[in-house]
């Protein structure tokens, strides 16, 4: 079906801004994160952790951990089924193979990181679990640490991995390296271009591992009943989660019944299982149930970071503002295991412009570092900065309004995309005109040290499998029952979605998330496309249901299916209302036709991506005596395609936007060779409500191509442009050009105050 | 948590010798916000933690215009800041109280912690040294009055004795013409340790409009919080100019001896203590 | 060590035998099963234990549940009375003022003290009175919105 933006009922219950249909569990305290499931005669779990970054385990000796009174079972990675090859790959938004994503959860020879697992304990209560990790002996040898992808990247750099050879689409090299992999893109010839230009900037740019900062640790509870493992886990993806962990453990699927328990923030950090195989593992080792609930510390040392970058951008303009020709190179840090999201960097890049000659590099370099796992747009924000910054100087040297740069280059239908296929329809002009007409781009800003910034932002919008069966209740009520998980809406979006489209009040649908045994299969909820791809899923499974209705009407009514018709919980036939039946006595009759109740399955198919394109405004105040930086006003224009609830997607769009702005100013891993010094929320430093002002949004909409309402994936792209609108901001307020992120105020300080002798 | 016993004695005689008594590491508790964190990250492992909040001396809030402030050592921030006379007369000390973590520390650490705690760092200390604080110090031989200029040895390390109890810290009145400012440099603005933090406080002759006091005192930029006593000496007897103000300020970053870590570099704490000292004494001119 | 505490929580006397070493957050989710309470980091950097001790915000991951002893405790459960929505939870409601929903419990504890004390607060008031709660979902727009409708309603 295509999208027409209408949506195929009266869209009395979608674009309004229904409330959330959890929203009451969640006020009150009632609902049931991971770490809240109780379990009869659980016991708890606690890792031993690497304190070294690199390191061979010689031995590990748990024989005296075992002696203490209350320890039921130990593991380490030999607990783990002997795996000798890659086997399956797993996705999500990152891909991971199941030995790689084995060896993140305990390491087997060597440790790759500060924090990695080595061994676990289930005790009988936490206390004693932490003890018995005190008296467990591992021999190390320490090994050189590979800080940074320029120390991996070195002729001579010690590896991290004797088996990782650079995959690249030519040939393999013969001899391994820290580099895993090698990405070009691109098309034209970019030195002719450049010959063309009359205005050439390049630059280089740096940025460091950061956290998706979920406010929820990791947390599950594995229970085995004979076979049969039920494990209560807080994850974007349970059949996702429930591949992986078959694939580890060597347990067929169906004895893995994975169960979703609400999740407090993912942001693209929940979709590995890093903690489901220890609790699995342990559990059946100890005969008991195990809950393992990671501390905030091993949040940030050993789950899956989001990947900094070193980027180098260069970009040349015409005098008419044209850009002739566009090269970046992007050196991304994986962590200890190849995979670092340079497809999703690739793309996002250059993506809002028209470019005659282009050329992207991107590389995959492995560090003694947590192997990072997706953040929000896995990539976008950082590659994005040096792009954004740059078309910010080019503008500038041109004599031109950044705006008016942005609407000369602005991608279009048709234009293609980074990846070389032409864009189908979407809205960056659309989102350009929203900023041009806005009252924060016409608002003077006045004042000593202050500047306005504007920064874009684009996502391709990710396509995965969405699926939905719908139940009629014998009452004429609704159930929606899926198994995509519920980030921040999805239920919510999914009662709009069928109530629109089988034309009863919403109060009158419920939708449920299901475990992996009852539930409808679908992929990771993640990448900016859940209610994409699910209202298409909705839309067939609705469609289902009508017809079968549709049927049972025609036989009650003795008439031809084809001469009934529906609207408003009625069918009655074609040109004579009086002959009626209203949806809720259908539904009723249902129970004694035979089959049942009705129920109608669908799934999303095969959709094209459905592209986002995003404008931030970035007012700041630098205070040049210290350089802390302020904001003073942030809006931001998203072409959403449909907003399905207004609500929701203004506060995605906050969010992501205030993600981005602390990526911008104060969130960073700080390591010091390969030690993590601030694993807490105290010094790793996310934004708090007193650091920022109203968050404003301008919805756009410009509806896509496909699925029912043309809604885009809104998750993704507000995380791309704040660090470039700030960066901007920052740049007319006091003049200096920071390429470093974060923009810590000790940065700026020294870019105003460098005397040649400090940063 | 590892396990560790536990006791909160009414008096504090009783405190004194369940203290004498102990064998291993006793820890007062106090707010505990910052010893409860120590204990979960395993910095330190006490085998007794001492409620001291059951005794009536460490509850103390009182002010007297001829004897002065006198904070027991239980005693919340929160409940500092809001005792009326407290923002009257040593407004910086107010200010400070209203910085120390986010409303929910505040509302449980205690003064008293914070000073016995001895973080570099600690933001009511600076208003405490420039106000000339003494602590009230009980032990087995009766109470003793350290300077808490003297107090602080290092991170961490007092001039408690293991079988000692801090029970209130006293401040003088404040001068008459006085008037005081605590600034504190974080990247965010709250919930963050203290970069640099610097205390001022000045009193003023009206007649002449020159210092007749000058306190100057600076946190996380030294092992302890310290005062900068050259700064002080340039202000006392003169004017308080544009001139003077700028000139203690480069006075008071020769004065500490900053470390870098993962807060800052040495060499921006330094940039970071001028300006804060200009700040806070421009901001504590008596009005 | 094991101690003897009685406290009031949402109302009720509760007699309990704890650990002296575990916290008031352990006690309240483990013992007395009141899991709106939550952990976010254990170290009193995220506010998502906020819970409301004598009248007075504080975070239950840094007090000891024996340090509760003879001390009134209200949790996210006692919030709401008889079944009725505080004014601040509907206001969070119809807001929109949260995403996971992680947060919430403490902010809500934050913000319900706050108002109790400061009836009609200005913005930057309430930004400085929930800046010990992180929020990782909604960039606290419509949770500063939230507590400013709570504010006109009560």
């Amino acid at each position: 079906m295509t999208g027409n933006g209408q949506g195929n009922g009266r869209n009395d219950s979608v674009g309004t801004s229904y409330v959330k249909v959890d929203a009451w569990e969640r006020v009150t305290g009632r609902a049931e994160y991971a770490a809240d499931v109780r379990t009869p005669n659980a016991l708890h779990a606690k890792v031993l952790r690497s304190p070294h970054p690199h390191a061979i385990i010689k031995s590990i000796d748990v024989s005296r951990a075992e002696q203490l009174s209350g320890v039921k079972a130990i593991i380490t990675s030999k607990d783990f089924p002997s795996m000798d090859e890659l086997k399956d790959s797993f996705g999500g938004e990152l891909m991971v193979n199941a030995r790689d994503l084995r060896r993140m959860v305990l390491a087997d020879d060597k440790v790759l990181f500060d924090g990695h697992g080595v061994a676990a304990v289930a005790a009988t209560s936490l206390e004693i679990a932490e003890a018995a990790l005190d008296l467990i002996t591992v021999e190390y040898e320490i090994l050189p640490v590979i800080n940074s992808t320029a120390d991996a990247l070195k002729p001579d750099a010690p590896l991290l991995h004797p088996d990782v050879y650079t995959k690249t689409l030519k040939e393999t090299p013969d001899k391994p390296s820290n580099l895993a992999s090698y990405v070009e893109s691109g098309w034209g010839d970019v030195d002719k271009g450049f010959a063309e230009a009359a205005v050439i900037v390049e630059r280089s740019f740096d940025s460091m591992m950061v956290h998706q900062g979920y406010l929820e640790p990791q947390a599950c509870t594995a229970r085995w009943d004979n076979e049969v493992c039920t494990v209560w886990t807080s994850t974007q993806g349970t059949f996702n989660g429930q591949r992986m962990v078959s694939t580890l453990l060597q347990v067929p699927l169906h004895q893995v019944n994975f169960v979703p328990t609400e999740i407090g923030g993912g942001f693209g950090g929940k979709i590995y299982t890093l903690v489901e195989p220890i609790a699995m593992l342990l559990a059946r080792k100890a005969g008991r149930p195990v809950k393992f609930v990671m501390d905030r510390s091993e949040v940030f040392r050993a789950t899956g970071p989001g990947s900094p970058q070193q980027s180098t951008v260069k970009v040349g303009a015409r005098k008419d503002g044209t850009i002739v020709a566009a090269q970046g190179s992007l050196v991304m840090d994986a962590g200890a295991f190849p995979g670092a999201p340079v497809a999703g960097a690739s793309m996002v890049t250059f993506g809002p412009y028209k470019m005659e000659h282009f050329k992207l590099e991107a590389y995959d370099v492995v560090t003694n570092k947590p192997r990072v796992q997706a953040y929000r747009a896995p990539g976008g924000t950082p590659a994005a900065f040096g792009v954004e910054v740059v078309m910010d100087e080019i503008a500038e040297k041109l004599g031109m309004d950044p705006l008016e740069f942005r609407k000369i280059n602005a991608v279009s239908e048709g234009d293609p995309s980074t990846n070389g296929r032409p864009l189908p329809k979407v809205g960056l002009k659309e989102v350009l005109g929203q900023v041009e007409g806005s009252p924060h781009w016409n608002a003077p800003l006045e004042g000593e040290n202050r500047g306005r910034g504007l920064a874009l932002g684009f996502w391709n919008g990710a396509v995965a499998m969405s699926s939905a069966t719908i139940n009629v209740n014998v009452d004429g009520t609704v159930e929606v029952v899926s198994g995509h998980v519920d980030l921040t809406g999805t239920r919510t979006t999914m009662t709009q979605m069928a109530a629109d489209m089988l034309q009863l009040p919403p109060e009158r649908v419920s939708a449920r998330v299901t475990d992996t045994a009852s539930g409808t299969y679908t992929d990771v909820t993640g990448g900016s496309r859940t209610v994409y791809t699910q209202s298409q899923a909705i839309y067939n499974a609705c469609e289902s249901v009508l017809n079968e209705m549709k049927a049972l009407a025609a036989d009650q009514l003795k008439l031809n299916e084809d001469d009934i018709e529906y609207a408003d919980g009625a069918f009655s036939a074609k040109g004579n209302p009086e002959t009626t039946l209203s949806w809720d006595e259908l539904a009723g009759r249902s129970r004694t036709r035979g089959n049942g109740p009705i129920s109608g399955y669908g799934t999303s198919g095969r959709l094209k991506g459905a592209p986002a394109f995003a404008a931030h405004l970035a007012d700041v105040e630098v205070d040049p005596d210290t350089g802390k930086v302020k904001i003073l006003r942030y809006t931001c224009f998203q072409d959403v395609g449909k907003a399905i609830n207004p609500a929701m997607v203004e506060g995605q769009i906050q969010g992501g936007a205030v993600q981005g702005l602390g990526w911008a100013l104060s969130e960073y891993y700080h390591y010091e060779d390969g030690k993590l010094r601030n694993p807490t929320l105290l010094d790793y430093r996310m934004l708090t409500a007193l650091d920022l002002p109203m968050i404003d949004t301008e919805i756009v909409e410009v509806p896509a191509d496909d699925s029912p309402y043309g809604a885009r994936g809104v998750g993704e792209v507000p995380i791309i442009p704040p660090a470039a609108a700030v960066e901007s901001a920052i740049y007319r307020a006091v003049g200096v050009r920071m390429t470093q992120l974060p923009m810590t105020p000790e940065r700026v300080f020294w870019a105003l105050h460098d005397d040649g002798s400090e940063q | 948590m590892q396990p560790f016993d536990y006791a909160a004695p009414p008096t504090l005689e009783e405190a004194l010798q369940i203290l004498s008594q102990a064998s291993g590491l006793v820890r007062p508790i106090a707010g505990g916000t910052d010893l409860i964190a120590q204990i979960k990250e395993r910095r330190i492992a006490p085998s007794l933690v001492l409620n001291v909040k059951e005794i009536a001396e460490a509850n103390v809030l009182d002010y007297d215009p001829g004897q002065g402030l006198r904070i027991g050592a239980a005693v919340s921030c929160s409940d500092v800041a809001s005792y009326a006379p407290v923002a009257a007369h040593y407004p910086s000390l107010a200010q400070a109280c209203l910085l120390v973590g986010s409303t929910q520390i505040q509302n449980r650490g205690s003064v008293g912690g914070n000073v016995c705690n001895a973080a570099p760092s600690a933001d009511t200390v600076p208003p405490l040294l420039t106000y000339d604080a003494v602590a009230v110090i009980a032990g087995p031989g009766g109470s003793r009055r350290v300077p808490l200029e003297d107090f602080f040895q290092g991170p961490g390390k007092t001039a408690l004795q293991p079988q000692e109890l801090l029970i209130e810290v006293l401040l003088p009145p404040p001068l008459p013409n006085s008037n005081s400012r605590y600034l504190r440099f974080i990247p965010r603005e709250e919930m963050d340790i203290a970069v640099a933090g610097v205390g001022s406080m000045v009193a003023v002759d009206p007649q002449t409009n020159t210092c007749t006091r000058a306190r100057i005192a600076l946190a996380s930029v030294a092992p302890t919080p310290i005062r900068a006593k050259e700064a002080e000496r340039r202000l006392e007897g003169s004017p308080l100019t544009e001139e003077a103000i700028r000139e203690a300020g480069e006075l008071a970053a020769s004065a500490c001896s900053p470390i870098s870590d993962i807060r800052g570099s040495a060499a921006y704490r330094k940039e970071l203590v001028k300006v804060l000292t200009r700040r806070t004494l421009s901001q504590s001119l008596p009005r | 060590m094991k101690v003897p505490v009685r406290f009031s929580v949402n109302g009720d006397d509760r007699d309990l035998y704890i650990g002296a070493h575990k916290t008031l957050m352990e006690v309240l989710r483990d013992d007395l099963e009141l899991t709106g309470t939550k952990e976010g980091c254990g170290n009193g950097n995220c506010g998502a234990c906020t819970i409301n001790l004598d009248g007075k915000a504080v975070n239950a991951c840094l007090i000891l549940g024996v340090e509760a002893d003879g001390h009134e405790v209200q949790t996210i459960e006692g919030v709401s009375e008889d079944g009725t929505l505080h004014p601040l939870q509907q206001a969070f409601i119809e807001e929109s003022a949260l995403q996971c929903g992680f947060c919430t419990p403490g902010f809500i504890m934050s913000a319900k003290v706050f108002l109790e004390q400061n009836p009609s607060p200005s913005e930057q008031e309430i930004r400085t009175a929930i800046a010990g709660n992180l929020c990782r979902c909604t960039g606290y727009d419509k949770i500063v919105r939230a507590i400013q409708a709570a504010a006109k309603l009560a």
